[in-house]
């Protein structure tokens, strides 16, 4: 029989619930009741849902909201096709000794931090930017094009920060698969996008749904790279947020704009995760 | 005689390493040819380059009668079950074994009665929906023969698929699979390095070593004329004796023991003599067999596999006997001296 160490048990639960509690739990629920606060032209504070009316009476906040969804699916599908090769090269075709070195130099922009790296795009895509100098030099257009401040520079930011995100999880999953599923489908008869299909991708399912949701919850939270890459024409939600907090100094619609962000995020994860067949407590482990 | 599989002068290297070097032979219709060597002999490089995975560096490969040369794996009449099977893990019992035949654009009902039949036939009715996670080792294995098989293949394939299962279920499937080949007709090639696998199930037996075929023969004349020394101790169990000389017909070991084996018309290095083959306190008026006096140094038992093992005038290389399992030998203990006698035909002796 084992003992119950109880005593032990709650010495090192403790911190845990602790940080749950104070840095999670609470901070969320004051959220809430900000959101719900609402000051009447009395200058009382009753609860209403008028917070929550703003976003919807204002064309522009639902529009950005819708957007930032929209785009940050996108970017997620994106990572998704642009890594997918690169992490079945990196452990199905070449050897270990290069693959970890190659793993290696993709953590290095995460070491420098998103504020650099987005810097770092800039310098690349403005008019007189590395990539228009090169391609006029070449001859190749006559005018710079006009690239950085568009969706087109904010979409590669936020690809670029988030990337790393994807190819982690989903490289472990390709590590864990069998060489020989692969022969024993060709084996059988199975043509290359087949195998792809119907092997490599259901086997890895797991580790793209993991990345994928890490990816799409920093990019529909991101507020560096929209802002700087972005410029004026790209709205993103948490810029919608931030102005609220800090332009407008109404805290309690910006708390029921971050609690509005919260449930969307969720909840398309959540039509994620129905879609592709998985659970929450696979995808975690 | 037609051959299903034709191989002449089949080479692979790998940089400056030979892994299959010049193999030559053929494979008759609905055998079981099995493959023995001992890891990195090149058996599974061959079976590789047969199934299409390795391209052979030089060599020619026909399969009823076509050159394999530049068809990928996916376009060979052959199939392979894998060491450790392959299952598609995230398909049930039934799409595994559907899935060749879906590739082959079948008719759905074609694909449902196929499957239905194979599955029968390797005694899985009733698990088609089991994922095969939930399998044990045998109805793995099972299902793995069965995804092959379904495509009626020319050739099946068998790359060591019992090593990963307990001894128990080893000698089960052994006689499985030799009946299911014969039911089937199936042409199988199965490589392995458990000499008691090839020689319980296989119609011919080649063995490997270095990249070379030494021997390819019925497992009977395998294991009572072994061709060569290196075929003589790796299939079945044998003594190796050194021979120091062989003059006028005398052989004599390096430990000491002088055997009168006429007629060689090669110098003899080697010597082997299998544990059975010794008789225990020979008759004196038996001909035609030569005597031993060995001393008993301990007595190994194994059930019906019990041996003893000896020494040949108090020397170190231990000799094992075979002892029969009735009571005529219970009274023998450590240290006893006895007379051992081998018949001529039972000496092999080999140049290298």
């Amino acid at each position: 029989m084992m003992k119950k160490p109880r005593g032990t048990f709650y010495l090192l639960i403790t911190p845990v619930l602790l940080w749950l509690l104070a840095l999670i739990v609470i901070p969320h629920m004051d959220l809430m009741y900000r959101s719900l606060r609402f000051e009447t032209d009395d200058g009382l504070w009753v609860f209403s849902l008028n917070n929550y009316l703003a976003f919807f009476e204002d064309q522009i906040y639902w529009l950005t909201f819708v957007k930032t969804a929209l785009y940050s699916i996108f970017v997620t599908i994106l990572a998704f096709v642009v890594t997918f090769p690169v992490a079945f090269f990196l452990t199905k075709v070449i050897g270990k000794k290069y693959s970890s070195f190659m793993t290696l130099l993709l953590l290095i922009p995460i070491w420098i931090g998103e504020l650099v790296t987005v810097y770092g795009w800039m310098i690349l895509l403005r008019d007189n930017g590395v990539i228009n100098s090169f391609l006029m030099k070449l001859r190749l257009i006559d005018a710079p094009i006009e690239m950085l401040f568009t969706n087109f520079s904010m979409t590669i930011g936020l690809l670029y920060i988030s990337m790393l995100f994807m190819i982690v999880p989903m490289m472990s999953a390709l590590d864990s698969m069998d060489d020989s599923l692969i022969e024993a489908a060709s084996d059988l008869g199975a043509s290359k996008w087949t195998i792809f299909r119907q092997i490599v991708i259901p086997y890895t399912t797991p580790g793209i749904v993991s990345g994928g949701i890490i990816v799409f919850m920093l990019v529909i939270g991101d507020y560096v790279a929209p802002n700087i890459l972005g410029g004026k024409s790209s709205l993103w939600f948490t810029e919608q947020i931030y102005n609220k907090f800090l332009a407008s100094f109404n805290w309690n619609e910006g708390a029921a704009f971050g609690f509005l962000l919260l449930l969307l995020s969720s909840f398309i994860v959540w039509v994620a995760l129905k879609l592709s067949g998985q659970k929450l407590d696979k995808v975690g482990s | 005689m037609s051959y299903v599989l034709e191989i002449k002068n089949l080479t692979k290297k790998f940089g400056n390493f030979t892994a299959v070097d010049s193999v030559s032979f053929n494979v008759e219709d609905g055998g079981f040819f099995s493959i023995l060597g001992g890891s990195g002999c090149g058996k599974t490089t061959l079976l590789r380059m047969i199934s299409g995975f390795e391209e052979e560096t030089a060599g020619e490969l026909l399969i009823r009668g076509e050159s394999m040369k530049g068809i990928p794996p996916e376009k060979r009449p052959v199939n392979i079950v894998f060491q450790n099977l392959a299952l598609f893990p995230m398909m049930n019992v039934e799409k595994n074994v559907a899935f060749g035949l879906q590739r082959q654009r079948l008719p759905k009902s074609e694909v449902q009665s196929r499957v239905e039949e194979m599955l029968e036939r390797v005694g899985l009715v009733g698990f088609e929906k089991k994922k095969v996670t939930e399998l044990s080792g045998g109805q793995r294995q099972r299902v793995a023969i069965a995804r092959s098989l379904v495509l009626k293949p020319e050739i099946l394939l068998l790359d060591e698929p019992l090593g990963a299962l307990d001894r128990k279920l080893r000698e089960h499937m052994k006689v499985e699979l030799k009946v299911l080949q014969k039911e089937i007709g199936t042409t199988f090639i199965y490589i392995t390095h458990d000499q008691s696998e090839a020689l319980v199930m296989s119609d011919t037996v080649a063995v490997m070593n270095q990249g070379q075929f030494e021997q390819i023969d019925t497992p009977k004349k395998l294991y009572k004329n072994p061709k060569t020394s290196f075929v003589a101790g790796f299939v079945g169990e044998s003594n190796e004796f050194n021979i120091s000389s062989y003059v006028n017909g005398e052989l004599v070991t390096v430990n000491g023991c002088k055997l009168n084996k006429p007629d060689l018309d090669f110098q003899p290095k080697k010597l082997f003599i299998r544990p059975e083959a010794f008789i225990l306190n020979p008759s004196a008026d038996l001909s035609g067999i030569e005597r031993i006096d060995m001393q008993v140094e301990a007595i190994l038992f194994d059930g019906s596999n019990t041996k003893i093992s000896t020494t040949i005038n108090q020397g170190h290389e231990e000799v094992l006997i075979s002892l029969p399992q009735n009571a005529q030998f219970e009274d023998l203990r450590e240290g006893d001296d006895i007379q051992v006698g081998v018949h001529r035909d039972d000496l092999k002796c080999y140049k290298v």
